[in-house]
């Protein structure tokens, strides 16, 4: 297949996706553009944009925190705060990130495709996306005020308060629709765009990763979204579904909240896990150990992730039955879990490990990820959560698996990713300080969050007790490192965009999967011939057999 | 690519739809005149025993989901198990207190 | 390195890959619709007097005659997609044009069904239903909401329908390339099911 109607560079190469080559130019060939690569910048960009807020919000949060009485913002205001961070942070950040940036650009080319099966759509996401995100920007600063009822909006009160739900609500349904077109298309590329000899177990692990997602943001998130849309009607139109007064039950309203919330966490941590599984063997010169058992882990996750939601309702008066059930269910849960993270476990062992900042950040997530995980198992006692719902412990643990997890996969996929995206190499040096800031911030920030919350601090509380303000203080404290570490990552990797060292190798740190085969940064259509694939993922020289399977064309 | 031409090697005739036509417009009828009869509690079960009789001729045949591949089968089922998950799940809270 | 690849062609063209997108995305559908099956068995289970004394007010002929109205739609769909594929363009054409007037069939009933219901004082927020027991409430919200939204995807359906009338007309859908037909098909059949299973929820409660 020639390419005769591009010109080669100076290099005798073909141009990368970086250089316009279709009908427009300039900012339209961007926000026009139909191919993946370009889309996940656009992605990148407008994550990152809304993280940056997100953590403002976080930041005012705490700040107002460090005394126990009102000090900087009003009640009504600091409701709107930590919703708003929780809307942000969730909807419009850690669900979307990693499918939406890394997804769209690396998983064609790991299975050897041009781009994904419906790439019109896959701009159609992204604009959706946006349009939610701003939304939820400008609900900040319309009349009635940002929501207050918590990312959860619970009925009745978000039914009765004078905020701007509907637009808020609207927002989320937008943003709902968005994760249902990638999940579809990543869905479909899977199935039917891998290349010759691809079989589905020498896939990468990131593209099983981003299959069993696609099935939880296909079949759980129409859930929340014709949820959200019923309070939009109670509010518009008081249908009675939703509302006490007129039959309507808060509890049913709880159920489907988080029949979609509950797996949205798994939308959330698990391609985050692909992440992990990619970049482990390549900083551990090992091949993965158990590849099977972590790709049939993440359908696990899928599976058994779809039937937890009740444990978010523990203290509100399910029926007996169903508490047994749903606790035992989430002990189950974390089995799948934890196989990946003795198979990762299993994969440092012997390897010959390089502390580069992705495997930095990749042993972090591991670390802080288990923790998390940990304080999920002592919430599944129902004896436990009792005490701990809706105290400081529950936000101690969503930080240590969300942020823990996901965000440390996030920068970790950024400082492995970024380079080939770009052609660009950041400081080293200086990816590794703000490493250790964020991490030391990090748990400043958050190990006090356990305790204060085991010690009885409740969540979403403007004032507190006098007792529990050295936690609060040095959580604030915390926070700054943290975002002074947050500030060094991200303007290192900036500038590495326009000053960092030129990159021109295919394979920059050693990776057997496909991306790292092809041009730094790629070509606009990925592959100048799709290669036929022979080898399985991972192999690497020193080590055991690898797994060579016979693949399954489904 | 000859997988594009699949359906026309299948295609069926006309006829057989009008044969699928007529049985649903039965099952219609059936629904309908059941209805009258009280089966109790079981006269939900009755009505969604039908509906599901009629939605699997609608997939089947008007939708062509038997002569697709099987992944296509396997997904609507992987949804429906889902489904009946979720409410059976659910009904736990609600059956018993 | 061998060269014989089957995805290296200048328009990449997947008709299964599109119909297995569309099926997707209606498996999206049919639990957006789930949802609310999931309130109405439970609403339904707690207040099983009050949904039965409310559906008595169904009209069960409209009803009727809107599930007759719609499998046969399905019918005129299929058979298009069925001439379509013979290479009967005009036939073809035909029963699109028919289908789509079913849908309008389908909508106008339904207009005359609403119509009387909120002449009844039975609607949402309205002092005749805010005073019914709390069962009958929910009953009316369910049926607003349930059919109100089957009712925006028959209008969707129908634009969708409307589309493929034109490419057809172009030509841009023929003989050799109908899968738009056909995924517009599976939209106007997922349609259909979903109320196959309202009519007998709503209108049937003996």
């Amino acid at each position: 297949m020639s390419n005769s109607s591009i010109a080669l560079d100076g290099n005798g190469k073909l141009p990368s996706y970086l250089i316009d080559q279709g009908k427009h130019k300039g900012i339209l060939a961007w926000l026009l553009s139909t191919d993946h690569k370009r889309i996940a910048i656009l992605y990148m960009i407008g994550v990152l944009s809304f993280f940056a807020v997100g953590v403002s919000l976080g930041f005012l949060i705490r700040l107002e925190l460090l005394t126990p009485e009102g000090t900087i913002v009003s009640a009504q205001a600091y409701n709107e705060l930590f919703t708003l961070h929780g809307v942000i942070m969730i909807f419009i950040v850690v669900i979307p990130a990693i499918p939406g940036i890394f997804g769209n650009f690396f998983l064609p080319i790991m299975i050897g495709a041009k781009d994904v099966a419906f790439p019109r759509l896959n701009l159609l996401s992204w604009y959706l996306y946006i349009i939610g995100g701003t939304m939820i920007l400008l609900s900040m600063v319309l009349p009635g005020g940002a929501a207050d009822t918590g990312w959860t909006f619970y009925i009745p009160y978000s039914v009765r308060t004078g905020t701007n739900m509907v637009f808020t609500l609207s927002a989320v349904f937008i943003l709902g629709f968005s994760s249902i077109l990638t999940g579809m298309n990543f869905l479909t590329t899977i199935h039917r765009m891998r290349a010759p000899g691809m079989g589905w177990f020498k896939m990468p692990l990131f593209a099983w990763s981003l299959y069993a997602t696609g099935w939880i943001q296909l079949l759980a998130t129409p859930i929340v979204g014709i949820t959200l849309l019923l309070v939009i009607i109670e509010r518009v139109f008081g249908v009675g579904l939703f509302d006490p007064t007129l039959g309507g039950d808060p509890m049913l309203f709880q159920h489907m909240f988080w029949m979609y919330s509950h797996p949205a966490v798994y939308i959330i941590i698990v391609p985050a896990m692909g992440v992990i599984s990619e970049i482990i063997p390549v900083f551990a010169h090992r091949t993965i150990f158990g590849y099977k058992f972590i790709a049939y882990s993440s359908i696990a996750i899928a599976v058994f992730g779809s039937m937890v939601w009740a444990h978010h309702m523990f203290a509100v008066g399910l029926s007996n039955n169903a508490e047994f059930i749903f606790s035992l269910l989430t002990f189950l849960v974390a089995i799948p879990s934890a196989i990946k993270v003795f198979n990762w476990t299993a994969t440092l062992y012997k390897g010959s490990i390089e502390l580069e900042a992705p495997m930095l950040y990749a042993l972090a997530f591991i670390f802080l990820f288990s923790i998390g995980g940990l304080t999920g198992i002592i919430q599944g006692a129902l004896n436990v959560d009792i005490y701990l719902t809706d105290t400081y412990f529950i936000v101690g643990h969503i930080h240590y698996v969300i942020f823990g997890g996901t965000g440390m996969a996030l920068f970790a996929a950024l400082h492995y990713w970024l380079p080939k995206m770009f052609g660009r190499m950041y400081n080293k040096k200086v990816a590794k300080v703000a490493f250790w800031h964020i991490f030391v911030g990090f748990n400043i920030l958050y190990f006090p969050f356990l305790i204060m919350g085991w010690l009885g601090m409740p969540r979403r509380s403007y004032h507190y007790l006098p007792r529990f303000q050295i936690y609060h203080v040095i959580s604030t404290v915390g926070s700054w490192v943290l975002v002074a570490g947050l500030l060094i990552m991200f303007i290192n990797l900036l500038r590495s965009l326009r000053y960092g060292k030129i990159i021109t190798e295919n394979n920059i740190w050693g990776g057997e999967s496909l991306e790292w085969k092809v041009q730094t940064p790629p070509i606009a259509e990925n592959f100048e011939e799709i290669p036929v694939v022979t080898a399985a993922p991972y192999e690497y020289k020193e080590n055991d057999e690898p797994v060579l399977e016979k693949e399954e064309i489904i | 690519m000859e997988e594009n031409k699949t359906l026309t090697k299948h295609s069926p005739g006309y006829g057989i739809y009008i044969l699928v036509w007529l049985a649903l417009v039965t099952l219609t009828a059936l629904t309908a005149a059941v209805a009258g009869i009280s089966f109790g509690k079981f006269s939900i079960v009755v009505a969604l025993i039908i509906a599901m009789v009629k939605s699997y001729l609608v997939l089947s045949e008007f939708m062509h989901l038997k002569f697709e591949m099987k992944a296509f089968r396997v997904f609507v089922v992987v949804a429906i198990l889902f489904f009946l998950l979720l409410i059976v799940l659910l009904f736990q809270n609600y059956s018993y207190y | 390195m061998s060269t014989e690849n089957q995805a290296v062609v200048h328009v990449h063209r997947d008709d299964v890959g599109a119909r297995m997108g569309m099926w997707l995305f209606l498996l999206s559908e049919f639990l957006l619709f789930g949802g609310l099956f999931l309130m109405y068995s439970v609403y339904r289970y707690n207040h099983q007097h009050d949904f039965h004394v409310a559906a008595e007010g169904m009209n069960i002929f409209l009803g009727t005659a809107n599930t007759l109205i719609l499998l046969t739609s399905s019918l005129t769909m299929a058979l298009a997609i069925a001439a379509m594929q013979k290479g009967n363009k005009i036939l073809s054409l035909t029963l699109q044009i028919i289908t789509f007037l079913f849908g309008v069939a389908f909508l106008v009933n339904k207009f005359f069904e609403w119509r009387a219901e909120f002449r009844a004082g039975n609607y949402p927020g309205s002092p005749i239903l805010t005073a019914k027991p709390s069962g009958q409430i929910l009953y009316y919200g369910l049926y607003y909401t349930m059919v109100g939204l089957h009712g925006v995807h028959v209008i969707v359906g129908m634009t969708i329908i409307a589309f493929m009338i034109r490419f057809t007309i172009k030509g841009i859908i023929n003989k050799d390339n109908y899968v738009k037909l056909e995924n517009a098909g599976l939209y106007w059949h997922l349609v259909d099911i979903i109320w196959i299973f309202l009519f007998p929820l709503f209108y049937l409660i003996t």
